[in-house]
Parts: C-alpha cells; structure tokens; sequence
C-alpha cells in the first residue's frame, strides 16, 4: 500500500507551485493559479481561497499580510452593515492639464471600482460611533491628490463637528504628482482639520498599513493620538530605492518596516491584522467611547 | 523663458540665499539661536531673533549656502528633521514671545538618508504642518529659490506665502517626475512644464499671494521697499484676533481643492508687483 505522502512524492514535482508569479511590481497580490489556491509571495506556501477569507488576508504559514482594498479593510473592522460612506460622489479632476492624467484616472476608476484613492464615512465599532477613513491600494496606489484632502479634511470637520473619534487606516505610494502643487497642499490641509479635531480634545488613531510614504507619512498618518501599525508594513518618507540612489549605500535589513519604526519610538504598537478590530475597540472604549444607548434599549 | 529656465534660475549658485536676505533686512539686529534643544543643531536651517524697524520677529530660513564648504556644512539646504524640530522650536518661542514669524524657503527637499529616516523625517514634517496652522502670531513665509515639496512646506504653511519672481515650489522635482511617471530622464524639462511650478503659474492657482522682483544684489535698494511691505503686512495681521488670524491661514489652505476645478493658465507676463 502506498500512503499518501508518497502519492505526493509521485506527483510531478510542485506543478502548482511551479506557476511563476506574473508581475514582479505585482508580488504582492494574491496570484491565484485557480479559483481554489492562492499563493503566497512571500514563502509560496499554497493557501485554501476560503482559508485565505477566514485568516483576513494574512498567510496562515509565514504571516504574510496581503493588500487589502478599502471596502475588505473595513468589512473587517466595523459592525455589521455600519458603515455609511460620505461623498462617494466626489471625483477628481485633471486640474493642472497634467498630460495623460484623465486617462490614468479613468484607468484608475475601472480598475477599483471606487472613484478615488479614499473611501470614507461613519460607521460603529464595537458599537461605539467613529469616522472611518481607508486608503486603497487599487486606486493609483493611494496617492493623495486634491480629492483625496478634501475628502479627508471633510471627515474630520464632521467629526469635529459631532464630536466623534477618527480611525484612518494609511496606505499611500505618497502625493499625486499629476496634480502638481495642489496635491501638495494637500498635506497642510489635512493636517489642519487634524489639529482642529485634536484641539477639541477628540482621539484620532491611525493604523499604518503597507505601504505608507512620502506625502502622507508627512502629514496625517504621523499625527494621530495612537500611532498603531500592521506588521511589516513598509512606513517611510523617502521610499527605500530614493534613498539608495541618494546615498548609494545598501541599506540595512528590515530597514523602514512597521518593526523598525516601533524600536526607533515612531510609533506605538504592531497589532496582527486579526486583532485590530478588537484593539480598536479597547482603545475606543479606554477613551470612554462606548456604545450609544438609544432611548428604546434604555427603555 | 521656459519652466525649465526657471528651475536653473532658481537652483542658480549666484542666487541670494535665506542668510543674504537676513542680513540685508536686518542687518546687525539679527542674533542667531542654534539647536533643537533635542538632537543636534541643523546647520541646513538658519534660526534667530531680529528687529523689523522696532518690530521683534522671529526669522527662519532653509540655506543652501554659498561656496563649497559652506554648501557642505549646511547639507546644500536640505534638512534633517532636528532641522524641521528647531524651526518649530523658534516658532513656539516666538508666539509665546507674540513676535510674527518670518519664514525663508529655499531647498531642493528635506534630505533623504538613513538617519532622517531613522529621526522621523515625516513624523518632524507632519508636526511643523500641524503646529504651523494653529500658531497664535502672524507667519509669512517667502519662497526665494527652490520650493521642494514637503521640505519647504515645513516652513510654508503661513498666512501668506509670497514667491521671488523666479523661484518654483513643486510637489517633486522635474527630474524624479520625469523618471518615475516616464522613466526617461530626457523629459525633465517637459516635466518642468506640466508640474506648473513657476511663480506666475502658482499665483494664477492662488498658491501664493504674491510674486516679487528679483534684487540684483544684497545690497539692493529694493531692500528698503521689501522691509516696509513685511511690516505693513505683520501690522495687518497683528491687528486682527487670535481666532481670525488662524481662521484666515486654515482657510488659506482650506480652499485648494474644496471644488475640483480646472485652471487655465495664461501666458502673460504682468502679475508681478513692483515693489
């Protein structure tokens, strides 16, 4: 009788994982080779599809964090059927007639299904009620261009305004060049609604996640109350090949990670993506934002 | 002349630098305060106290330096972020003080290494663009050579931001744009004009409030009217109340983009004030 191992040791050697990954600048997207499997990039363990949902995207093997979009991000953190997205109508435009910008963002557009680099809106965690912004990957890489400060500076006057906590979840390739010095402006803009919504006495935690630099590692992601990060996320001002070509010196191991950034006093914590939600709701509840009781509960 | 033109002009050797403005307007008045008090002192950034006619201001400038070694010494303008911390350091010291800051830019971009990286390079950014909007005394801040991206707006997020004729202030330089959206570096100086990074682009765009005249030499006559506009514009803002004066810088900034709308730009020559 054969068992079963030594099936496997007849099979062809790894035919599954001999499938090459595409697209290096894609690397770190699930590569699905079927509807069943997905491979990791990083240890190329093979992971069930349905394995994969239930781990939230974090291979089960090396713990591997795959991207995640702005609608999975906060399927994973809110209440259920919570969240309620606020200017989803806003679209940006070509404002400085940026050659190929209306077509990159029409390519853009297509591609996510969302209309700009940030999703944002109110929601409940752990019942208690927040203002939630996420970056997304799949939109230009999360660039922030005027759009995205608007939408962003919108979230924290509402929620200056009705005095509730923000939770913004960074992801950004930094600010988007096709809209010049307006995408610049951006960065005091935002930071401005932040200082406002910190001056009233309001928490506000970001939750750095892979990969957050240039225009928005120097603005909002490094002004929250709580600083928490995924692991591994790579964090920076200057990304990592813009330095080397800078200085032409290799740099060192695990330099710009969420680790790093953690052992240099940048910021306070790396929370496992399958237990964010939960930290988040202590923190929130820390800071005495709790469940609203409505009238007919109390009653 | 052409964008590009106008970013050789800006990055030009023999443009006056943030040290040559001070000493020009202020003369022997100005006493140099050094260090962020937590790091180091970031020679990339000049900082002191000086008189404005009667008028005590706290000035700061980004210096890229003059010959080579003090070019060396001051990191050819770029900042570490104990340069950022020292500047917001001499910020507070002049709002308790009640004195109206006076900001010099002049930087290809906050410097790019290991250890900026390592001291919090954005972290140092983000809390000059926080502390900046909410500082309790007038800030001007005047761009007199090269305006690179978040290293400038560390000391640009004023209630009036002015622009010397030929100086430019982008998101990312032509060259960086040039190669990482068309990875070909030949293209820099069609990027220089797509960015829309010169004075008379950014003032159509109402990023600056106002374009002015280059001085030939640091010792100028134009000095004498520039040092009479800071103070009428100081006066102006240190008449108004605490709550107005940060309404007006919040919603300085608060407007770029609050409607998406295309620019036309024109190419006409006459925005330029005489001063």
């Amino acid at each position: 009788m054969f068992n079963s191992d030594f099936l496997t040791f007849l099979k062809p050697k790894n035919e599954l994982e001999s499938v090459p990954v595409e697209n290096e600048s894609e690397s770190n997207q699930p590569f699905v080779p079927d509807a069943m499997w997905v491979k990791c990039p990083k240890c190329r363990h093979l992971i069930l599809a349905s394995d994969m949902e239930e781990n939230m995207k974090v291979c089960p093997k090396c713990n591997h964090n795959f991207r995640l979009n702005a609608r999975e991000r906060i399927a994973y953190t809110v209440d259920a059927d919570s969240f309620q997205e606020m200017d989803a109508e806003l679209v940006s435009k070509n404002i400085i007639g940026f050659p190929d910008y209306t077509r990159k963002l029409a390519a853009a557009k297509n591609k996510s299904g969302e209309n700009e680099s940030v999703i944002t809106g109110t929601a409940k965690i752990g019942g208690a009620d927040v203002v939630i912004c996420v970056m997304d990957p799949t939109f230009m890489m999360g660039s922030m261009g005027t759009v995205t400060g608007e939408k962003i500076t919108r979230a924290f006057e509402y929620a200056t305004h009705n005095d509730l906590p923000v939770i913004c979840f960074t992801l950004s390739g930094g600010a988007r060049m096709q809209e010049g010095i307006l995408s610049l402006m951006q960065m005091a803009k935002t930071s401005g609604a932040v200082k406002r919504h910190s001056d009233k006495g309001l928490l506000y935690i970001t939750v750095l996640t892979d990969p957050t630099t240039g225009g928005v590692t120097a603005s909002f992601a490094m002004e929250g109350d709580i600083i928490l990060s995924e692991p591994n996320a790579l964090v920076a001002f200057a990304g990592p090949r813009v330095i080397e070509q800078t200085i032409r010196q290799k740099l060192p191991k695990d330099f710009q990670t969420a680790e790093f950034l953690l052992e240099k006093g940048f910021i306070d914590a790396v929370v496992p993506r399958t237990e964010m939600r939960s930290t988040l709701i202590k923190l929130l509840s820390i800071h005495n934002y709790t469940k609203t009781v409505t009238e007919e509960e109390q009653a | 002349m052409s964008a590009f033109d106008n970013v050789s002009a800006a990055r030009s050797a023999d443009r006056l630098t943030a040290s040559d403005y001070i000493k020009s307007l202020f003369d022997n008045s100005f006493m140099e305060l050094h260090g962020d008090r937590r790091f180091a002192d970031d020679k990339a950034v000049v900082g002191g106290i000086a008189m404005l006619d009667n008028m005590p201001v706290t000035v700061i400038g980004l210096d890229k330096g003059k010959d080579t070694k003090e070019r060396v010494e001051r990191n050819f303008g770029s900042a570490h972020p104990e340069g950022y911390r020292k500047a917001l350091r001499l910020m507070k010291q002049a709002e308790k003080f009640h004195r109206p800051v006076l900001c010099f830019v002049d930087t290809s971009g906050a410097f790019c290494g290991i250890g900026a990286e390592e001291r919090g390079q954005g972290q140092a950014i983000a809390e000059n663009l926080m502390e900046m909007m909410t500082l309790k005394t007038p800030i001007l801040s005047i761009l007199i050579g090269e305006g690179g991206s978040g290293g400038a707006l560390a000391l640009a997020v004023a209630n009036e931001v002015w622009m010397l004729e030929n100086a430019v202030y982008s998101v990312i330089s032509p060259e960086g744009c040039a190669s990482i959206l068309w990875k070909d570096s030949s293209k820099t100086a069609q990027a220089a004009q797509c960015l829309r990074l010169t004075s008379k682009d950014l003032f159509t765009m109402n990023v600056i409030e106002r374009v002015i005249r280059e001085p030939k030499s640091v010792d100028s006559k134009m000095f004498d009217s520039f040092k009479e506009l800071l103070f009428r514009t100081f006066e102006k803002y240190s008449q108004m109340s605490i709550a107005e004066l940060l309404d007006s810088r919040y919603n300085r900034y608060r407007k770029f983009g609050r409607t998406p709308e295309a620019f036309t730009f024109e190419d006409e020559e006459d925005d330029i004030d005489q001063i």
